[in-house]
Order: structure tokens, then C-alpha cells, then sequence
């Protein structure tokens, strides 16, 4: 039973990239010399040098295309973007090149393309540095999302993705790197497109993503002291979504309570509600209910950061809500 | 800004009529793709080459079937001079399942695989990067390849460029850089854009060798994308060339051309890069009226050719709409 | 109606049947009416024998649905007037059919009164522990169907006495609904869908108004005497789902405007449904009016209801020829009945009382 931190386990993921295929490198800022801004890439300037692991300059279009002409000319690129905050300079490679290129190509090239950011809040950076922007993301044909929630996930999910023909987006949420847990599951790469049920119940499915995993499963704990037994789904993949786990739940539990630390108007789980109530309407004994971030910029205070993201005791109250 | 060097003696007649043979290629399958438009054959936006014919005819060339080269919307001449057949750009601008982009991008996005033409790009800035890219996959590699990237100077105010340039400098990648200067960004003469007209000294600035050159003489063309190429090739990074030339027609069918004056269009109409040549052939005894005759002949039958296919052509059926969306 | 003779099966136990599909024959007093099954699945069982007569709402057949407990398809059973729009989320209304618990009797515990399953689940638990029956299949017997046996008892009960000692006598007359039909319609215009007017109410209306003129048939006997009734209160019959029928009266019924009617018919069904009728609306109809025009039926003449008097039977609206201005015309008709009490009333008033109806019920606008 092998037990490490999120952060080592993306750090293995990509370590064992590079040391077996060729293809590989890893590209973006402060990757090399500085061992990655979350330490990520700690390490692996030393053991593969500098072509594989190419410190970029502050030019994220530049260093993202760039990832986008190496993926078409035959290579497995990690783009790693430090943020999402910063990937909107890349917007136009993300959006009109990486994903559009097979299909306005008429299917004759791919561009077997990583990126990895770090996203969300709860850190006091401030507006800036906050997003939890994996919605527009998710919301663009041709490209993949997802979002590691567990160890396992940032240890599985990369190898899958550097062997997909399609761009794929890893989004990890920065307060998961010092997560710890066990990585030994699946041992290859991970299901894609699949999401995961992390704790099972009867009376109502939490639906959730990234960052948030962990402040359903806290809350989940609290409702089941109160006799009430909260199933909670990891979607793990945003594009595609995995709708078939989430209406199983749903069918078992009907109720269904949606936790994203985006934003809430026009953000990720309004898809997910309505698929739900298109897809499984009949299962419903209650509304959908949706817990997200407040509808502001992240504000710097503690106290206002924490009253502007899902909580627990939101959760808590909203489960509470569908059962009255 | 380096002087253009006279016209190099040493062509042989083959060459010559080949060279012309492209040119008035492009030219008329330019002024058959307007006429299309016209009659809503050809839909979306379309963007002609015509008067800038000699920038694709004497620099594509230069670039070896094993070199990668990216373009941008104004594509066509670039896509012939390659070797895309008329007919596979005719029935991609039609939309028909023949196109080369299976009728997926239209006029802007021509893509062939096989003789590693990477698009098409409608945004102004957007293939740069990818070139980018594309030479460090060869540089990885170790490949003796090298990524031909044509643009407007309107890309040249563009963030893109300026970080692409830094890059391919910075890691010393096999990118040529091919500014083709036609004066105007869709409406916006360069003089109301650009702080600093001299591309040369943005050139330097970045630590990246280049040379200007008179856009109009397919032969000055040739020599300085051979120059160019050869400085890539031989691994010192990144070189870049001006091509200084004019576009007839507007920026596009939709551009009412409010904003340069026709004394101007017909200043530069006296250097039609066709007329110049065909003089130069004429001045050097390698052409005869029968044989402009002939080639004029020969293109309008392939262009002809290429109408009749792409009209004939199937369209993608709709059910095929996500297909190639993602590989599976 | 309040019973019906069973006459055939037209289907056996293990045909399948679809929705709609015509299982059986029943007879009524006056008329054989088709019995449809609501539900698809296989017949199961047959528990009622041709010849025997059951009261409204005894469960005839067990089927067996596809995955799931069927409810018996009971008897043809007077039809109730259209209920209020019941709130109820869509899971909880599938449970209710799963479990053949009908929503109109469930109360709903969520906002607005919405059901939720845990309140379908509450309903279909038994209150007192049930008699033991054959199981058609995983799980038991509808839990419905048990509650449904008491008052089944009690109807049986109250509709065999009333038979023995009430000398029933039967009249009939065909009404000339031309007018009525046209004016509804031009009313019902003016109406947004939920507040329209249903034939119903011009029945019970004319009814109520008919009694002022003839109130020995708006009395009740009892002890040997004839009660005369405080006021008009007619008591509409309503037909429960889990079995059983039940007629509460709408208080003053002669005073109410049609549209108060037709509010007073539709919060008292969904309180009937619900289970939540007062004992003083059950027991102070004079009279009661039924009325089967849905489920097909022409005429009915029913069984009064003890210790009422009389009972108002309307058939269906129809369109038959009649006779006008010595020609032969297509005309809307409906057949009014009373069933009366030959102690307290006779051939001739009872005849004049329905004339009375016939009269009203051509000048719809002044009701």
C-alpha cells in the first residue's frame, strides 16, 4: 500500500512519462529550475534535462501553441500553465487551435496535446488568482477535461491522457497537492470518462468535482450523525461528463444536491442539473439544489473567501433543505 | 533594411515557364474563386491573393517536401505553390466532401497531411505559436526539418508574434519567419499601426537575423527565401524575411476597399508580378507570346477541371456532423 | 350508481391486456356497462364470479404489471368532478403507482403541500393490521386495497338496507341540452382552462334549485318520519380510487353561484381523496346527485342513499335525433333520473321535480 501525496503523485505520473516514451516533455514556467511553482516538477530538471523538461518564458500563447505544433508534429507535450488564472492568455491557442484542428482538418491531423493547471481558491490570492474557471473548459468540443480529486487520480489520470489522440486538460485543484492517500489503484492509466461514487448512501447524491470532493465528503460524515446517509459522486471527468453514474445515484437516492466552486450562474453542475432533470426527471422526489461560489470576485478576507465558497456547512444545510 | 539582390542570370527555361506557369495559376484561380463568390458557389469569407502571387510562388518552393509550413486565411496561392490540387482547394471552398479539409474549414483552413501543410489559420497571430511548436518537435527530434510561417504585418503588432519570436530565438528553433508587408491590415494602413515600421530592428530586437525584399520579383523571392532556409537549416535559429508586396482586390469579397486610394492600386498594378516576369522571360528570349498563350490555356484547363469536380463533388452527409470532433 | 351485477369475463387469467383494453361486462340497474383495464401486464386473477353484484369499487381482476404490483381494476364507479392540479414530484407519483395508492388520498408534507414518497409510503401503510389474501405475486396485495375493504363493507352494508327498506320507485325524462351546452361553451371561453364549468355543476345546480320547489324530496327520514331539510345541501358522489365511494354534501347549495359550485366540487373531491372530508359534510346531504355521463352510461337510476329521501341520477350528453318543429335534428340530450322513496313522495311530484330540472336546465344563464 503505497501512500504519497497529490503533488508526488503527479510528480511520479510525469516521471514515469518521460523515462518511457521518448515523446514526452514537460514545458512551462518555472517547471525546470525553480521545480514547478507547487513543487511539482521537483526533481526532474536534474534526472531528464533540459529539452524535457524546458523551463518557458511568461509568453503562455507562445509556450501553449507551441505544445499544440509539437503534439501535430508527433509529440506527447505536458503543457503545464501555472494556473488557470493565466491559461485565459492561451485562450485562443486552447479554443480556435487545439481544439478545432482534427475536425476543421476533416480528421486528418490530431493534436495529442496535455495541459495541466492548477486551479480554484480558498487560498486568499484574491481575484486573480481564484478561478475555478474548468466551465469554459468544459464547455468546448474537441478538447477533454478532468479533474483529479483523489491521489490515485493524480497519479492514473496523466498517463491516460498523454495516451489519448485528443487535447486533454488536467485541472488540479491547488489545496489538494498536500493531500495524502494511496496511489496504488488502477496501477496503468485510469478510466477516463468515468465518474466515481467516493461514498455511498441512500437518501440523497452529492455531485461534485475537484477541490470540492473533500468538502462533500466532511459533510456527508456530519449527515450521517444525523441519520442521513448522503451518497457522494466524484465526476472526475467535466468533458465528457458522466451523467450514467450520476442518474444511478439519483435513481437510488432522488435527490440530488450539485457542489461546484465555480460559479454558479451558467457555471458546470447547470449542466449537470439539467441533464438530470432531462435524463431523470422521473427519479426526482425533490428539485435539483445546487451549492456554489457566490456570484462576486474572490475577495481577499478570509471570512469573505470562505462565505463566497461551497463549505461543508452549506452542503449540510442544503442536503437539509431537500429533506424537510 | 538589406537591399534586394538583381535578379540572378542563371534560369533556365523550364524553371521560367514553371514559375510563370504558377503564377498564372494562382492569379486565375484567384479570379475564378471571385467569380464563384459572386455567383454563392464559394461562401463564408474569401480572402485573394491576387498581386501577391510571387511571394508564395518563389518562397514555398524553397521549403522541402519535408518541411512543415504554416499559413494563414489568405491561403490559396500558398496552398497551390505546394502542390494542394486545384480541385481538392475548389471543393473545399465549395464545402464538398472532396475538399482538402473534407469542406470542414472552407477557404480559410486548408490542411494536407501528406505535404505537411498545417492551415489555414483565421485568426491573425494564431499559427505562429504552432510553428513554433512544429520546429521543436524537430529540434527534439534532432530532425533536419525546418517550419516555414507565413503572416501578414498586421500579425506583427499581435502578442503572438512577439512571444513567438522571443521563443523560437530564445530555444533556437528552425522557424522561418515569412512577413509578407501588403501595407494594409484589412483596412488599417501599416503607418496607423505600427510605433515602428522597420521590421528589421523588431527583427533584432529579438536577436533574429533577417532581410527585406521586393515582393513583386518572384526571382528576388526565391533567392531570399533560399537565404533564409539555408540559414535555418544550418541550426542557428530562427531567420526572418520581408517580403515587401500589394494586394489588388480588397482584403476580402466582403471589403468595400473605402480606405486606399485607386492611384495607389494602380501604382502598384504596374509591377504585377506576372507582367514583371513574363518581361524578364521575354528580356532573356525564354518566352514567346504562343507559350503565355499555351500556359494560359493550361491553366484555365485545370482550373476548369477543378470547377467541374467540385461541382460534382458529394457533400458530407449531416449525419457525419461529429465526426472527427475527437478521434473516437 | 352504487352496484353493479358482473356479467362476463372477456378475458382469462394469464391474457395479456393492454391499456384499454375491455375485460369485462357489468350491469347496472339500467344499463351493461364495458369494464377497461388502466393498467398493461398480464391478467392474474378473476375475483368476482359472473352473476354476483358488487358495490362500486370492488376490486374485479388481479394483473400483474411488468416489474411491479398491479392495482386491481375495480369496478366501473361513478366518477368524480375534475380534481384541483395535484402537487406531487415525479418520483413519488411513480411510487404511487407502483403501489396502487391513489395521490388524491395521499397528504403532501413538502412545500406547497407537494407529495413527496416518503408521503406515498406513509399512505400505503396499512392503519390496522389487514386480513391475510393471496398475493398475486412479490410483494403482498396493495396495502390500498385493505383500507378500500372497510368501507366496502360499509357500502355493502348501507346499500343492502337501504334496498330493503326503501320502496324505491324509478323515473326518467330526456332533456333538451341545446342550450346548455351552447351556453357553457361561450361561458367556458371566458375561462382560463382551471376555472371552467363542467355539465356537472349545471346538474347540481338545477337540482338544488329544483328542491325549493319540491322539498319532501329534500327531506330525510327517519324514525318513521319524514325530516324536513334544513337547507339545500346536495351531496356529490365521489369515487375513491382505493375503493369506495363517498357523497359529502356542499353546504346551501341552492345559494352558490356556478362558479363557487364548481370551486366548492373541486376542493371537496381533493379532500375526499385526501381523506380529510368533516363528519358534518358526510352526514347532512338531503340529497344526493350522481352523475356516470364519463364513464359512458346514459341513464343511471341509483340507490338512495339512506336517510335521504331521493337520488338525481345524469347520464351522458349525448347527441341524438329529436323532433323539433316536425323536423329530425341531431340534438344534445342527457337523461335525468330520479330514484325516490315511495313513503315519502310519489309518481306524480317526482315527475313534476324532474320537470322542474327539464325547465331549469334550458335557461343555463340564470342558474
Amino acid at each position: 500500500m503505497t501512500t504519497m501525496t497529490y503533488r508526488e503523485a503527479v510528480r511520479e505520473a510525469i516521471r514515469e512519462a518521460l523515462a518511457s516514451d521518448k515523446r514526452v516533455f514537460l514545458m512551462g514556467e518555472d517547471v525546470g529550475r525553480y521545480g514547478g511553482a507547487f513543487a511539482v516538477s521537483h526533481g526532474l530538471l536534474e534526472e531528464f534535462g533540459p529539452e524535457r523538461v524546458r523551463d518557458a518564458p511568461l509568453s503562455e500563447s507562445a509556450f501553449v501553441g507551441a505544445g499544440i505544433g509539437a503534439a501535430l508534429a508527433g509529440m506527447r507535450p505536458i503543457v503545464e500553465v501555472m494556473t488557470i488564472n493565466f491559461s485565459l492568455l492561451a485562450l485562443d491557442q486552447i479554443v480556435n487551435n487545439a481544439a478545432t484542428i482534427r475536425y476543421m482538418s476533416g480528421g486528418q491531423f490530431g493534436v495529442p496535446l496535455v495541459v495541466r493547471m492548477a486551479t480554484g481558491g480558498g487560498r486568499q490570492l484574491a481575484a486573480q488568482h481564484a478561478h475555478s474557471l474548468e466551465a469554459w473548459y468544459a464547455h468546448v468540443p474537441g478538447i477533454k477535461a478532468l479533474a483529479p480529486a483523489t491521489v490515485a487520480d493524480a497519479r492514473w489520470m496523466l498517463p491516460a491522457a498523454l495516451a489519448d489522440p485528443d487535447p486533454v486538460f488536467l485541472f488540479e485543484h491547488a489545496t489538494l497537492y498536500p493531500l495524502e492517500g494511496e496511489a496504488d489503484e488502477p496501477g496503468g492509466p485510469a478510466e477516463l470518462g468515468r465518474a466515481a461514487v467516493r461514498r455511498q448512501g441512500s437518501d440523497v447524491t452529492l455531485v461534485t468535482y475537484g477541490g470540492a470532493l473533500g468538502k462533500c465528503l466532511d459533510a456527508a460524515a456530519r449527515l450521517a450523525e444525523e441519520g442521513v446517509e448522503a451518497e457522494v459522486v466524484d465526476l472526475r471527468s467535466l468533458r465528457p461528463l458522466d451523467l450514467d453514474t450520476v442518474l444511478a445515484s439519483v435513481a437510488r437516492t432522488h435527490r440530488a444536491v450539485l457542489v461546484d466552486e465555480g460559479w454558479r450562474t451558467v457555471g458546470l453542475v447547470a449542466e449537470v442539473s439539467a441533464r438530470i432533470m432531462e435524463e431523470g426527471f422521473d427519479l426526482l422526489d425533490w428539485p435539483v439544489r445546487r451549492v456554489c461560489g457566490a456570484e462576486a470576485p474572490m475577495p481577499y478576507a478570509k471570512h469573505l473567501e470562505e462565505a463566497a465558497l461551497p463549505s461543508p456547512d452549506s452542503i449540510v444545510a442544503a442536503v437539509r433543505e431537500t429533506l424537510a | 533594411m538589406s537591399a534586394a539582390p538583381a535578379v540572378s542570370p542563371a534560369l533556365d527555361r523550364e524553371q521560367g515557364l514553371a514559375l510563370l506557369r504558377e503564377l498564372l495559376l494562382i492569379r486565375r484561380f484567384e479570379e475564378k474563386a471571385a467569380e464563384l463568390y459572386s455567383l454563392g458557389k464559394i461562401r463564408g469569407f474569401l480572402h485573394l491573393y491576387i498581386g501577391e502571387e510571387a511571394v508564395a510562388t518563389g518562397a514555398v518552393p524553397a521549403l522541402g517536401p519535408e518541411d512543415a509550413l504554416v499559413a494563414t486565411y489568405r491561403d490559396h496561392g500558398h496552398a497551390l505553390a505546394r502542390g494542394l490540387p486545384a480541385a481538392s482547394l475548389m471543393a473545399e471552398m465549395y464545402g464538398k466532401a472532396t475538399g482538402c479539409s473534407r469542406g470542414r474549414g472552407g477557404s480559410m483552413h486548408f490542411f494536407d497531411a501528406e505535404r505537411r501543410f498545417y492551415g489555414g489559420y483565421a485568426i491573425v497571430g494564431g499559427g505562429l505559436p504552432i510553428a513554433v511548436g512544429l520546429a521543436l518537435a524537430d529540434k527534439l527530434t534532432g530532425r533536419d526539418r525546418i517550419t516555414g510561417c507565413f503572416f501578414g504585418e498586421g500579425a506583427v503588432v499581435e502578442g503572438e508574434f512577439h512571444e513567438s519570436m522571443n521563443l523560437a530565438a530564445l530555444w533556437r528553433l528552425p522557424v522561418l519567419f515569412l512577413c509578407e508587408n501588403n501595407l494594409y491590415a484589412m483596412g488599417t494602413a501599416v503607418e496607423r499601426s505600427q510605433a515602428q515600421l522597420d521590421l528589421s530592428l523588431r527583427a533584432q530586437g529579438y536577436g533574429v537575423p533577417s532581410e527585406s525584399v521586393d515582393g513583386m520579383d518572384v526571382l528576388a523571392v526565391r533567392e531570399a527565401a533560399r537565404r533564409g532556409v539555408e540559414a535555418v537549416r544550418g541550426g542557428g535559429g530562427p531567420y526572418l524575411v520581408e517580403f515587401r508586396t500589394y494586394r489588388f482586390r480588397a482584403h476580402s469579397m466582403a471589403d468595400p476597399d473605402l480606405y486606399r486610394t485607386k492611384e495607389e492600386i494602380e501604382e502598384w498594378q504596374k509591377r504585377d508580378p506576372i507582367r514583371l516576369f513574363a518581361a524578364v522571360l521575354r528580356e532573356q528570349g525564354l518566352l514567346e507570346d504562343a507559350e503565355v498563350e499555351e500556359l494560359e490555356r493550361s491553366v484555365a484547363e485545370e482550373i476548369d477541371a477543378a470547377v467541374a469536380e467540385a461541382e460534382a463533388a458529394p457533400w458530407e452527409p449531416v449525419g457525419d456532423l461529429l465526426k472527427d470532433v475527437y478521434a473516437a | 350508481m352504487s352496484a353493479g351485477t358482473l356479467i362476463e369475463w372477456q378475458k382469462q387469467p394469464g391474457d395479456s391486456v393492454q391499456r384499454g383494453d375491455i375485460i369485462a361486462v357489468v350491469h347496472t340497474d339500467k344499463a351493461d356497462v364495458e369494464v377497461e383495464t388502466f393498467t398493461a401486464g398480464v391478467l392474474e386473477e378473476l375475483l368476482v364470479e359472473p352473476g354476483t353484484k358488487v358495490p362500486v369499487g370492488t376490486p374485479l381482476a388481479l394483473i400483474r404489471e411488468a416489474g411491479a404490483p398491479a392495482p386491481a381494476a375495480p369496478a366501473p364507479s361513478a366518477p368524480a368532478a375534475a380534481p384541483g392540479r395535484l402537487l406531487i414530484s415525479p418520483s413519488a407519483r411513480h411510487l404511487a403507482e407502483e403501489l396502487g395508492v391513489d395521490p388524491g388520498t395521499v397528504r403532501g408534507t413538502g412545500p406547497g403541500g407537494r407529495i413527496q414518497r416518503k408521503d406515498v409510503e406513509a399512505a400505503a401503510r396499512p392503519p390496522t393490521p389487514a386480513p391475510a389474501r393471496a398475493a398475486p405475486g412479490p410483494p403482498a396485495a396493495p396495502p390500498a386495497e385493505e383500507r378500500g375493504a372497510a368501507m366496502r363493507r360499509a357500502i355493502a352494508a348501507a346499500m343492502a338496507r337501504s334496498k330493503r327498506e326503501i320502496p324505491h320507485f324509478y323515473l326518467g325524462t330526456t332533456v333538451d341540452m341545446s342550450n346548455a351546452v351552447r351556453w357553457l361553451a361561450e361561458e367556458n371561453l371566458r375561462r382560463d382552462v382551471p376555472d371552467r364549468l363542467l355539465h356537472g355543476v349545471l346538474f347540481v345546480k338545477t337540482v338544488a334549485l329544483a328542491l325549493r320547489e319540491f322539498p319532501e324530496v329534500n327531506a330525510t327520514w327517519r324514525d318513521e318520519e319524514v325530516v324536513p331539510g334544513g337547507g339545500v345541501h346536495v351531496g356529490i358522489a365521489v369515487s375513491l380510487r382505493g375503493g369506495g365511494l363517498v357523497a359529502p354534501a356542499i353546504h346551501d347549495t341552492d345559494t352558490l353561484t356556478l362558479d363557487e359550485l364548481m370551486r366548492a366540487f373541486r376542493e371537496l373531491t381533493s379532500r375526499a381523496r385526501a381523506g380529510s372530508l368533516r363528519s358534518s359534510e358526510l352526514s347532512d346531504p338531503t340529497i344526493t346527485v350522481t352523475s356516470i355521463g364519463e364513464r359512458g352510461v346514459e341513464s343511471m337510476y341509483g340507490v338512495i342513499f339512506p336517510p335521504q329521501v331521493a337520488i338525481v341520477g345524469f347520464g351522458k350528453v349525448v347527441e341524438r335525433p329529436w323532433i323539433s318543429e316536425g323536423q329530425i335534428l341531431p340534438c344534445p340530450v342527457v337523461t335525468a333520473t330520479v330514484s325516490a322513496d315511495h313513503r315519502v313522495t310519489d309518481g306524480h311530484r317526482a315527475g313534476l321535480f324532474l320537470a322542474a330540472i327539464d325547465r331549469l336546465l334550458q335557461a343555463p344563464e340564470e342558474l
